[in-house]
């Protein structure tokens, strides 16, 4: 080695630097300080140290960096913080729902649950049941049979509507109707959701006489929610399809509506199926509509087409607002509480299917 | 195969802005035709009004005659369908169909009109498109796997392969080396040299060497200004046109002494 390289000291481009891990350390003793501070300040409380610790640290950190480090690099820390702040945040509300779903939900969350119905349990099961005369009886079968029923119905209604309606918006629609049609998906997707329920209530009032409900008006309801979803995101992933693939297919004599059967669709399908699969996570936990559409009711029905259907958001509105037995609610809130938890794992699991979709379907690329 | 192509006084619009204005010209069969000029001067709006391309843009029309064998292009009761099916294309940028395979790519034509064919007719397809594109030997092992896997150069060819699948009379060919490295641009180069054997290419290049070296005859296009008209300023036998052309503008832009 000819070249000689300055000692450190010397480097132009170097600065002062505060040691590697400080950030880390600074963080544990405001922790520790925070906690302190809470403690002597009316008495220990989480909130008080969460916020204390926070404020402590971002203070610290930065005059600290500001100090040794200079000022650029002391706003990088503030904001940094921040950021990590606002992300922390943003995630208490969702822990705290996980944790109270899951720590209520458990007790009575069980294969049982999942397989009998309420059919025949009255409060005085509930009764017997608290003072350990009898097992706990009643579950959610019904409910789960007719929440899987009415989301998959609105998802019939609703793919073929909306995945037609962008292959119109993006293939065909130029001028005033396009234009018109966009505005009014717009408008749809604010609907509020009992007004939708609203809306299909009354249709079928005028089609079948006041006071219908079943499984399948709920779908209707459902499917207006949804149809928008489905228009929007189908909307977006047909249009990234580039020009260029419509072109070469056209370049070999395909007609326009082969063209968008064959090379447009299944180059967008991927992200058409996970935006399908998030609208139907979508709706799959709404409550208001189906109360006025679908009913309740305590029995399995397989039948969407006639009588009440229970679906899951019902029956937990149901045993929450409505218990069994007057005296002794626990035993519905219990099951109010498991159905809430089946709602969240079944969310979950169209997430992940979602997500299973798109990587299937996704264009291969490599060797 | 191969077929002759008569442009009668052409126009052509987006909305209305004239892009190209009176265009005429005889393109023969089994041969070479390289359009050159400037950007801008509507060289690409032209050839793709050779197979009603530009259909496909919202706004774009023409006024005038292509005429395929003496058959209108514009005529009444034509079908663009009908029309693309004999006049291939192929673009500037390597398009391969990222759903499907190389092998199904070779056969996107029929595939996608879901014409049946046997496994063994569908073989031959593939192997003599891809032979014929000069592709064969890089892929034959992998026909499998997805087309968008190949290298960018691999990847024009195999739309040049699936371009000639479907046995058009004319190859119509918008830039298609300007994004390629000089080893696969001669690999292309050499291609049209075999395949004006079969069919009627046209071949719109910005490398004058490339349009001296593949090319019959080329044809210069030119525009005054910018909003103007692009304009059909010679067409001749290419060792003419790039020796002694009878236009000064030809000879100032084949010279590189442009504006
Ligand atoms: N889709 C379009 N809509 C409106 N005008 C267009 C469109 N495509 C091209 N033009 C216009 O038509 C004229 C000719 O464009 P064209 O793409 O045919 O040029 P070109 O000769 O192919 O240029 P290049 O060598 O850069 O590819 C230009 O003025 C261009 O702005
Ligand atoms: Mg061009």
């Amino acid at each position: 080695m000819s070249v000689a390289t300055k000692p450190p000291a010397q480097n132009s481009l170097a600065h002062n630097q505060l040691p590697r891990y400080t950030t880390q350390l600074v963080l544990v003793a405001s922790a520790a300080a925070g906690a302190g501070v809470s403690a002597l300040w009316g008495g220990f409380s989480i909130v008080s140290f969460a916020v204390l610790s926070v404020l402590i640290f971002v203070i610290v950190n930065t005059v600290l960096s500001a100090v040794v480090e200079g000022r650029r690099k002391a706003v990088d820390k503030l904001v940094t913080s921040l950021v990590y702040t606002a992300f922390g945040l943003a995630l208490v509300p969702l822990i705290s729902v996980i944790w109270s779903v899951l720590d209520n939900g458990t007790a009575r969350f069980s294969m049982d649950f999942l397989t009998t119905s309420m059919r025949n349990v009255t409060g005085l099961n509930d009764q017997e049941a608290l003072e350990g005369a009898a097992p706990f009886i009643g579950g959610a079968y019904h409910a789960i049979l007719g929440t899987f029923l009415i989301t998959a119905l609105a998802t019939l209604i609703s793919v073929p509507i909306g995945l037609l309606t962008s292959i119109y918006l993006v293939e065909y629609g130029r001028g005033r109707l396009a234009r018109s049609i966009t505005f009014f998906v717009d408008v749809m997707t604010g609907i509020p959701s009992i007004v939708a329920g609203l809306f299909a209530a009354a249709l079928f009032a005028v089609l079948f006489g006041v006071g219908t409900r079943n499984g399948f008006a709920g779908a209707v309801a459902l499917s207006v929610l949804m149809i928008p979803v489905v228009v929007r995101s189908s909307e977006e992933m047909l249009r990234i399809v580039p020009n260029e693939l419509r072109e070469a297919a056209y370049a070999l004599g395909v007609p326009k509506w082969r063209t968008i059967v064959k090379v447009v669709v299944p180059t967008a399908i991927s992200g058409i199926a996970s935006g399908v699969t998030l609208a139907i996570a979508r709706v799959v936990g709404e409550t208001a509509p189906l109360i006025v559409t679908a009913g309740f009711t305590s029995s399995i029905n397989t039948n969407p087409f006639s009588d009440w259907m229970m679906s899951l958001p019902a029956y937990v509105y149901s045993q929450a607002l409505r218990p069994l037995s007057g005296s002794s609610p626990q035993p519905s809130f219990d099951r109010a509480w498991a159905a809430a938890l089946t709602l969240i794992l079944i969310v979950m699991l169209l997430n992940l299917v979602a997500r299973l979709i798109a990587r299937l379907f996704a264009p291969k690329t490599g060797r | 195969m191969s077929k002759r192509i008569d442009v009668g006084d052409l126009n052509v619009y987006y909305g209305n802005f004239l892009a190209v204005e009176g265009v005429s010209m005889a393109i023969e069969p089994r041969s070479v035709t390289a359009f050159i000029g400037p950007s801008g001067c509507g060289k690409s709006t032209f050839i793709r009004t050779l197979n009603r391309m530009h259909e496909v843009i919202p706004g774009a029309r023409v006024q005038g005659k292509v005429l395929l064998d003496g058959e209108d292009l514009y005529g009444p009761s034509v079908d663009p369908v009908t029309v693309r099916r004999q006049v291939g294309m192929v673009f500037q940028r390597p398009n391969p169909f990222p759903t499907m395979s190389i092998r199904d790519n070779v056969l996107a034509g029929m595939k996608l009109n879901s014409n049946r064919m046997s496994k063994s007719a569908a073989n031959e397809v593939v192997e003599r498109s891809l032979q014929g594109a000069n592709l064969w030997n890089e892929v034959k092992d992998r026909l499998d796997k997805p087309g968008s896997g190949l290298s960018g150069g691999q990847q024009q060819r195999l739309c040049i392969a699936r371009a000639i699948a479907v046995q058009p009379d004319v190859l119509l060919m918008d830039e298609p080396c300007s994004a390629l490295d000089p080893i696969s641009t001669l690999a292309i180069e050499d291609l049209i040299g075999e395949l004006k054997q079969n069919y009627t290419i046209v071949i719109v290049t910005h490398n004058m060497q490339q349009a001296a070296r593949v090319s019959d005859r080329t044809a210069f296009f030119n525009i005054a200004g910018t909003g103007k008209p692009g304009k059909l300023i010679e067409m001749d036998d290419t060792t003419k046109m790039f020796t002694n052309p009878s236009v000064k503008a030809t000879e100032d832009y084949v010279s590189g002494r442009f504006g």
